[in-house]
């Protein structure tokens, strides 16, 4: 039976008499009772507008031009605004992408995640709380009973993200709407809210639609994938098909767009010469600095790092491991409280101010987010002049030249540099981010998560065009991320970061197998495989809880991962700081344990969670 | 990670129109720039980013700053000579508004006035809006202690009620033009120095400032190119609130007969002077509280829509 039927559903933006613009352009699915369907697609290939559809929603400026939707029988697109309204009570709930903006900050969790029921009518207060903390445990939240009595500011964002599926799941609806639940969250946090989501659809045998960019999230939450570009559908098939025998072309691209290319091999280290970038002991925090010059929120311990002159050093971390502050204290922006940070042999000056304009000119950074690391009322010539004349003092035509050499190189069409960055997209935005970046003709570009609000493919364009600058003008790269497969791609040598702390550095080859650091492990085993089934056979495998830890000795340079490492010691990581173990590839981690030990542990694990997942491909097919 | 909901929705709707179906603000920012654009002067442009109501308080403000500028011309009589032996006379042929309590022709009197009230109020907004945002974009680049320090200047004087101080300024010091602008400026600059602070303040974490920072731009270029031109649109806004204000205070002022001196009158003493008329529905003390009324109304309608349509093209851009 088909509990979604969509067909020939046509939506467009704008209004009559004004040229209209279809976004949606006749676009046919079915979904089965209990089954979940994925819509995939870039940013602006209609995905979340076909998703509000479902609930009979059209974005302001937007409107269903045409098409049937009907839910469980029901035409949606025929029904009236009370009818609509009945309809988002009982039938269909949406999960959307942020959900730190979906919670009201003034009111406890358990009073939003009961409305959709009271406002409704549809149980008891006493029985919306009930069946709430029922969801709570079912969604695998710490403590159900009382975390509904917290603020949305006191649970953290994978935590969030799930209760607000809780309020979508509360009144017992028969359609759930996911519009990219995870995407905004860590490669940690969201496999465990991604298992949560898929243990609490099967159990409920509710038909859900799931809307994403990712590929391989995708691949563990849905029975069929229906692939979207530019309003239409372009594959529409069962998970398997999709991905081990694309039909279409466009799926075959975004395939290909998840594998990276190889760099090549890693830049031979230059073994006696002054790196370009050498960081020594660093201690950086915000807040009052007491007497021994220790900040009263304390972000980095003690880093220490290298970038020679034309490689790329990756950082890679959750988000609060520090290393965006990393950047900044680099940068200038934050002041360190210790440690030293040396261009060229030549020690930096922890104050902006005291800087040379060469300091200045030597590093660059670009932010994460093009929308506002660009100033919205100034051209993009103005953008791209500012630097020129302020290092080399370039102006008129001689600017003119170089601005256009600038956009040649980062690939954007000569035109645009008269337009406004508000008429730009995304990646678009990013790239006169790096040639801003390259007017100053840098020795060291800081990237500060490029390519991390950027789709799939977009992303991949960025990352090439970066590789190409280190080629054809040899600039290093301080690369941060918290995305592995995009370090894999770019960097030579890693630093992975935990609370402050560097864990682990090497050469990229580190993240390829074991040994590693305990954490690094976590994050390489917890990027979801493009394989459907990988979740269940990992959950199944990494299921056991966290060896019991006593209490910890009142030590500052304890291993900060001894929270959640799940191959800890007690007695050894909460009494005594770890030391700095050399594992055989070359790099260096914070441990307790054996290199011996870790890689039997970890190629243990990693064959286990590979067999489960055969297994249960085999039994899906 | 936050992409904008409603981005590709925007994005296609800009690559499909030509630059008509823009919204307003795009045509004037782009205009000296984007070669498809037709050229439009100056005020057309400013009348298609109009409401209906903006428009209607539009053609209310250039009417009365028209009349301060050319008002004195026009006038059947001079300011202050008395042309009727009728007092508090009703509308008339040689007296459209009727007379006053002197039998002096009111049209004139509120003609001669419209310079004092406007001409006074624009200058007191000007220099009261000009230094708030100077010290409040001050506040916001330069180092913290002297944030500090100006915040709390500023504090102080903001604790202090205006009208009290304004009548004790001018008891003490005596009523004259420049001592009325300086009152009425030193009243509202605190107001306007709190909020230009507070944006500027919020557009300094953004990242091109500090990209800019990190580039190694001194103070004045970030306050001047990066800062100034992002908070211009509230701070315009937040200017037609002050003159309104403005125009309130120094009527009140003159009301109490501390403002403008006889024979010279603002619409505030006018009102005054004629106040002995309000028993009898005189047409001398209902004009230029009509003219207050409706200069304050005129003004509020035109930046009521250029601050929403400043809000919307913030919110857009985000």
């Amino acid at each position: 039976m088909n509990m979604i039927e969509v067909a020939g559903l046509r939506v467009v933006a704008g209004a009559a008499p004004e040229p209209v613009v279809e976004i949606v352009k006749g676009v046919d699915f079915t979904v089965k009772k209990g089954e979940v369907l994925a819509l995939i697609g870039e940013s602006g290939s209609g995905k979340t507008t076909i998703a509000l559809s479902l609930l009979g929603h059209a974005r302001d400026g937007c409107a269903i031009a045409g098409g049937s939707v009907k839910i469980g029988g029901t035409d949606v697109l025929a029904l009236d605004e009370r009818g609509r309204r009945a309809l988002r009570a009982r039938t269909v709930a949406y999960v959307a992408q942020s959900a730190s903006a979906g919670f009201n900050p003034a009111r406890t969790i358990m009073d939003q995640v009961t409305e959709p029921a009271l406002l409704h009518k549809l149980m008891s207060p006493a029985a919306a709380r009930e069946k709430a903390v029922s969801l709570f445990r079912a969604l695998a939240l710490p403590s159900p009973e009382t975390i509904g009595a917290r603020y949305p500011h006191q649970v953290s964002g994978g935590q969030l993200q799930r209760l607000m599926a809780a309020m979508a799941l509360i009144t017992d609806p028969a359609v759930v709407v996911f519009d990219e639940p995870t995407t905004a969250l860590d490669v940690t946090t969201q496999i465990e809210v991604l298992a949560a989501f898929r243990k609490v659809v099967r159990e409920l045998g509710t038909t859900a639609v799931y809307v994403s960019h990712d590929l391989a999230v995708v691949a563990q939450m849905a029975d069929r994938i229906v692939v979207l570009n530019n309003g239409a559908v372009r594959e529409n098939g069962t998970t398997l098909q999709v991905l081990d025998a694309p039909a279409d072309d466009y799926t075959r691209a975004l395939l290909a767009a998840r594998r990276h290319p190889d760099p090549g091999p890693p830049a031979a280290p230059p073994a006696a010469e002054v790196p370009l970038l050498e960081v020594r002991g660093l201690n950086a925090g915000y807040g009052r600095v007491d007497a021994n010059g220790v900040p009263a929120v304390r972000v980095l311990e003690d880093v220490s790092l290298r970038i020679p002159r034309g490689s790329a050093l990756g950082v890679i971390g959750e988000s609060g491991s520090g290393k965006t502050t990393l950047a900044r204290v680099v940068a200038g922006l934050v002041e360190r409280a210790r440690g030293e940070v040396l261009l060229d042999g030549v020690p930096l000056p922890a104050t902006l101010s005291a800087r040379t304009p060469d300091q200045y000119r030597r590093i660059q950074i670009v932010f994460q987010n093009a929308d506002t690391a660009l100033n919205p009322s100034r051209t993009i010539a103005d953008i791209l002049a500012r630097p020129m004349c302020f290092y080399h003092g370039l102006r008129g035509a001689a600017a003119q030249k170089r601005m256009l050499e600038l956009l040649d190189l980062v690939k954007l069409p000569a035109s645009i540099a008269k337009r406004q960055p508000g008429g730009l997209s995304g990646g678009q935005k990013q790239r006169v981010n790096l040639a801003r970046a390259l007017a100053a003709e840098p020795a060291l570009i800081l990237c500060d998560e490029v390519t991390s609000a950027l789709d799939t493919v977009v992303g991949a364009a960025i990352l090439d065009l970066l590789a190409e600058l280190r080629r054809e003008l040899g600039v290093s790269y301080m690369f941060i991320s918290h995305d592995i497969s995009t370090v894999r791609a770019i960097c030579d040598d890693v630093v992975v970061l935990y609370g402050g702390q560097c864990v682990e550095a090497g050469q990229r080859d580190v993240l390829e197998a074991p040994p590693y650091h305990p954490y690094t492990g976590l994050l390489v085993d917890s990027v979801p495989a493009l394989q459907p089934g990988w979740l269940d056979a990992r959950r199944a495998v990494t299921g056991t809880p966290l060896p019991p830890l006593g209490p910890s000795a009142e030590v500052r340079e304890l291993c900060a991962f001894r929270a959640r490492c799940p191959v800890r010691i007690d007695g050894a990581c909460n009494v005594t700081p770890p030391a700095i173990k050399r594992l055989p590839t070359g790099a260096q981690i914070l441990c307790h344990h054996s290199t011996a030990e870790l890689e039997r542990l970890q190629t243990a694990q990693a064959l286990q969670v590979a067999e489960a997942t055969q297994a249960t491909r085999r039994a899906a097919a | 990670m936050n992409r904008p909901a409603t981005s590709h929705a925007a994005t296609v709707l800009y690559a499909a129109g030509d630059s008509e179906d823009r919204t307003a603000a795009e045509v004037v920012k782009d205009a000296p720039n984007d070669a498809p654009t037709p050229p439009r002067s100056p005020l057309r442009r400013l009348a298609g980013r109009l409401s209906v109501l903006g428009l209607i308080g539009l053609a209310i403000v250039v009417f009365w700053l028209g009349v301060a500028f050319i008002g004195p011309l026009v006038a059947p009589y001079k300011g202050g000579a008395i042309t009727s032996t009728e007092i508090f006379g009703s509308y008339s042929a040689a007296h459209p508004l009727g007379t006053d309590f002197l039998g002096r022709d009111m049209l004139s009197r509120v003609l001669y006035g419209t310079q004092y009230t406007v001409g006074l109020a624009l200058a007191a907004t000007l220099l009261a809006s000009g230094i708030g945002t100077f010290f409040g974009l001050l506040a916001a680049v330069a180092p913290r202690w002297i944030d500090e320090v100006l915040s709390r200047i500023f504090d102080a004087l903001i604790s202090i009620p205006s009208k009290v101080l304004a009548l004790v300024v001018i008891a003490a010091f005596g009523s004259s033009v420049p001592m009325l602008i300086t009152v009425a400026a030193l009243a509202y600059i605190p107001g306007a120095f709190r909020i230009s602070r507070s944006l500027a303040v919020n557009l300094m974490t953004l990242e091109y400032v500090q990209v800019a920072r990190a580039r190694g731009e001194g103070l004045f270029y970030i306050a001047r190119v990066e800062v100034l031109p992002n908070m211009i649109h509230p701070m315009l806004a937040d200017f037609g609130l002050r003159f309104v204000f403005i125009v309130l205070l120094l009527s009140g002022l003159s009301f109490l007969g501390l403002g403008v001196q006889p024979p010279d009158a603002d619409w505030g003493s006018l009102v005054r002077e004629n106040i002995g008329g309000l028993a009898e529905g005189a047409p001398a003390v209902l004009m230029p509280a009509v003219a207050i009324a409706t200069l304050t109304v005129g003004v509020n309608l035109l930046i009521d829509s250029l601050r929403r349509h400043g809000g919307r093209a913030h919110g857009g851009g985000k």
